[in-house]
């Protein structure tokens, strides 16, 4: 049998995605089902005078509805926790439904039960709240110190104020630098805009006190523990999570809501089943938003071009409640990677966390790597144009040499392995460098369209870990992973994954990865996950994790597996079982042609007739994998537009995306993450924004004023891979599912300035759109008019 | 307070009395349970909720379901000959097309109709005929091979 390993087959989930059968969250439908719709805030800061329900309650088809009130009433604590602890972090209570202040627009006021979705949405208009509007403050930086506090506990609006790197030593290299390269850069707020909005449906048996939740969600069990110990308090065996199908995540069905709390209180109210779908104007106002940070940041460099100190200063928007891994993102997931790929000998990064009266802000594709990345390849192409050096020769003079790993930075990651300069070699080569170089310098003669090339050189942590070091930096969680392994006994094999997926195919690549092991055909092996009752404990899927943390789970219960097979196999063969080997589907003494079938041995551990003495019967492994050190994935883009200079148009020409994501389960299933990641990125880089006026109110609050990206104005990726295993996991892998959305903002913002370099623009704060393409062009030309 | 409509979903008749404000979306999920067809935007802006009515490709979340009496409608769950897979559909197979899943079957179906009336588009046609479509996780990248892989299968077969 050829290795299924590190080969493109196709994904069995798709059979039921593309016939219209797959159940995501909204599809299910329960006996005496009632429907609950959400009274949100329409004040971005408001005091809550009073509330009237009477004329909700009295509404057609309504079951009930409640308010904060009734949530104090019923004893369960009402909730919603943090999930990440910094050093004086001011943590606040954040209510599932608000009592006495609403602090974003989105805020959950009321919730309302009914027989339908109609009647639930018009008796939600029903429901009287008397409003004392309050200022709101929604810039990160202009927070500071306003008058408008977010919470009394936190009077200057800072939730933490937190550095990392050595000042001193980081000042002094400052103090003897050739050349410096300052930046003031605003990385634009997001909505994830997973194209299944959130939802929830909650079944509480009051005849056993359990409650079955199926939820959009990234990690059952995290959504599990979090709501046991803070929002709904129940037994944490009493409680069941099942993710169905889920329509995308990217970060944002990570987190702990209130509304999936919400529910499962209604449910619990009204002893009924009870779901909860968010509109898309819901999920835009309630989902986790991402980035949204306001730096200042200077490059050192000796005269050479090497760079020799990089401070950061950052104030980074955590919205109006800390949200489950909030404090994480603009800290552990964002100045840790300052260094990005290059030896870097001091770094310093400052950063403050704000409130303000607007969405939380958590983790979204990526989570503070882009932030760290835009920083970090922004200051180093700025450089490149201040001393005359090409884009890419900067960059190989500062990589981190291939005989540096591994590599300790000046801001507390080890990077384990790592190869940079073939992978920028390998993406200059195919995008035609040298042609397009040539095609640039015409172009400015001409006049007309003008050509760009952007690079981007990132570098990612993944699988954050190991437990022991994430838990001091502030995790109140562990980071490993679970798998459990069982062998029926007619050979096949069930896999119970703690990782979640939504859309990434864990179906297809952990089946794969079992498979090979075992010399098996792989459609001899099922993939089962995203229920907490199914399967024995898990940690989920975000951070690109899966396949490093995850798969490295199942590949130790595997070898256990294997283990215990060798033994059983010797008893039948009378042999040691360290002389037998477990090839090409059966165990065999090695040297010899003596065997039994992979099915002999699993039916032997379940009948246990003829078998050893001191070994229970039973072919299964349960693995709980924590790994030593996050993975390194890395790579090289480089994005080519067209700028036309009489209406600010930005056009896609060409993005070559030369990807190290060491070894590759299912190549196919790889570029499929690259490409979406970098729809992603690029829709940060060219469109997307998340916009507040200045009372708060959320004014890209729908599809209508949100620009995600369209069909027709991208293009076909050039995607290519260079090959640095990961040299701490049994696969080697380290993970792809970010690396997109990390490496293209600077890649694309660096490609228009540099076709804006004639015009002396040196930076353009995301999103580029036409019009600010378009003003920056005409400002220098109206000064020199 | 009630209409009755009726309309044919994927070659099957039904006759129904929906509130006059019921979206067509609604009654095809909630009434029929052909909850294939899903909602990602309310505002016929997504496209998640694509179907084809009379032949064209139609958001059923600002359709109302009245306005679909009489009509023929094709879902999703519709596509498929039996257990013979559209081309649409195995293509989206082959080619990755699809990751979460959410809105492929508006993609599939939009696709569908872009085919009925250009049987072989270039990528620019694709890319127009596609825009009221959107899918937050492939880039695009595999739904244009997607769409040019069927349109050559339909072609040949």
């Amino acid at each position: 049998m050829g290795k299924v390993l590190g080969t493109s087959i196709k994904r069995r989930e798709d059979p039921a995605l593309i016939t219209g059968r797959g159940k995501y969250t909204d599809d299910l439908k329960l006996p005496n089902m009632a429907q609950a719709a959400i009274v949100r805030s329409p004040y971005a800061h408001a005091k809550i005078r009073s509330i009237d329900t009477a004329a909700a309650a009295a509404a057609p088809g309504v079951v009930a509805v409640y308010t904060a009130e009734d949530v104090q009433k019923s004893g369960i604590p009402g909730m919603v926790p943090v999930g990440w602890l910094l050093p004086d972090l001011k943590v606040t209570n954040h209510p599932i439904l608000a009592s006495d202040t609403v602090r974003y627009v989105g805020d959950a006021v009321a919730v309302v039960v009914a027989e339908d979705r109609y009647s639930a949405r018009d008796a939600i208009d029903l429901v009287a709240v008397d409003y004392e509007p309050l200022d709101a403050v929604c810039d990160p930086k202009a927070a500071h110190g306003h008058a408008a506090v977010v919470h009394a506990e936190a009077p200057d609006n800072v939730a933490f104020d937190w550095e990392i790197g050595d000042r001193a030593k980081t000042d002094a290299a400052f103090e003897a630098a050739a050349h410096l390269v300052r930046l003031d850069l605003r990385n634009n707020r997001l909505i994830p805009h997973a194209i299944e909005p959130r939802a929830a449906l909650a079944d509480y048996d009051p005849a056993n006190g359990e409650l079955t939740l199926y939820l959009t969600t990234q990690n059952p069990h995290v959504h599990r523990l979090l709501m046991t110990l803070a929002s709904i308090g129940m037994p944490e065996h009493k409680v069941r999570v099942i993710a169905p199908e889920v329509g995308g995540g990217f970060g944002s069905k990570i987190m702990h809501y209130p509304d999936e709390a919400i529910v499962s209180f209604c449910s619990m109210q009204v002893g009924r089943p009870v779901k909860w779908a968010a509109t898309r104007t819901e999920s835009n106002a309630t989902d986790a938003h991402g980035r949204d940070h306001v730096t200042h940041a200077e490059l050192a460099l000796d005269g050479d071009g090497r760079i020799t100190g990089l401070r950061v200063d950052t104030y980074a928007n955590l919205g109006a409640y800390l949200s489950t891994f909030g404090p994480a993102v603009p800290t552990y997931m964002y100045a840790t990677l300052l260094s990005g790929q290059y030896a870097i000998p001091a770094i310093h990064a400052h950063v403050r966390g704000m409130y303000s009266h607007t969405t939380p802000v958590d983790a979204y594709r990526g989570a503070g790597r882009p932030e760290a990345t835009f920083v970090v390849e922004r200051l180093v192409h700025l450089a490149g144009d201040q001393l005359g050096l090409d884009p890419a020769e900067i960059r190989r003079r500062n990589f981190v040499p291939p005989d540096a790993f591994p590599f300790e930075t000046q801001v507390a990651l080890t990077y384990d392995s790592g190869n940079y300069a073939p992978a920028l070699e390998r993406a200059l080569e195919l995008v035609g460098y040298d042609d397009l170089r040539a095609e640039q310098t015409k172009r400015r003669e001409a006049g007309g369209k003008q050509l760009g090339i952007g690079f981007s050189c990132f570098i990612e942590a993944c699988g954050l870990a190991p437990s022991k070091i994430v838990g001091q930096l502030g995790a109140q969680a562990g980071q490993w992973e679970s798998a459990d392994v069982r062998v029926q006994p007619t050979g096949s094999v069930t896999v119970y994954t703690g990782s979640s997926p939504h859309g990434q195919g864990h179906e297809t690549t952990f089946a794969q990865i079992v498979a090979d092991m075992l010399d098996l055909p792989v459609e001899q092996v099922d993939v089962v996950h995203g229920d907490t009752e199914k399967v024995q404990f898990g940690m989920g899927s975000y951070g690109s994790r899966s396949a490093a943390v995850g798969g490295s789970a199942i590949v130790k219960s595997v070898e256990k597996v294997i283990e215990k097979g060798k033994r059983i196999a010797a008893h039948l063969l009378e042999a040691s079982a360290e002389d037998v080997e477990l090839a090409g589907g059966r165990f065999s003494v090695k040297g010899t042609d003596r065997g039994v079938g992979w099915g002999d041995v699993a039916i032997q551990a379940y009948l246990a007739h003829n078998y050893p003495d001191d070994l229970e019967p039973g072919l299964q492994a349960v693995s709980f994998y924590d790994p030593a050190n996050f993975t390194y994935p890395f790579g090289a883009h480089v994005c080519v537009v067209e700028v036309d200079p009489d209406t600010g148009a930005v056009e896609l020409r060409d993005y070559v995306a030369v990807d190290d994501v060491g070894n590759v389960i299912n190549p196919m299933i790889v570029e499929g993450q690259v490409h979406g990641g970098l729809a992603q990125g690029i829709g940060q880089a060219l469109w997307e924004q998340a916009v507040y006026d200045e009372s708060g109110q959320l004014l890209s609050g729908s599809l209508m004023d949100y620009a995600l990206p369209k069909i027709h104005r991208m293009t076909q990726f050039h995607t290519d891979r260079t090959t640095t295993p990961c040299p701490h996991n049994p696969l080697g892998v380290k993970g792809v599912g970010e690396a997109g959305a990390i490496a293209s903002p600077p890649a694309v913002v660096n490609a228009v300035m540099d076709a804006l370099s004639p015009w002396g623009i040196q930076h353009l704060d995301m999103p580029l759109t036409s019009e600010k393409v378009w003003s920056a062009i005409q400002s220098p030309r109206r000064a020199s008019a | 307070m009630g209409i009755t409509i009726k309309v044919s979903v994927n070659g099957k008749s039904h006759e129904r009395e929906v509130e006059p404000r019921r979206l067509l979306v609604h009654f095809l999920r909630e009434d029929l349970g052909l909850t294939g067809t899903n909602v990602g935007c309310e505002t016929s802006l997504c496209g998640a909720c694509t179907v084809l009515v009379d032949g064209e490709a139609v958001k059923s979340c600002t359709q109302l379901a009245v306005q679909a009496d009489g009509a023929e409608i094709t879902t999703i769950e519709g596509l498929a000959n039996g257990s013979q897979l559209h081309p649409l559909q195995q293509a989206f197979w082959e080619k990755h097309g699809l990751q979460c899943g959410y809105c492929t079957p508006g993609m599939i179906l939009a696709a569908n109709y872009l085919l009925s009336h250009t049987p072989d588009p270039t990528e620019g046609q694709i890319r127009e005929g596609l825009k009221g479509n959107l899918c937050r996780c492939t880039g695009y990248h595999n739904i244009i091979e997607a769409v040019r892989y069927a349109a050559e299968q339909m072609k040949s077969g």
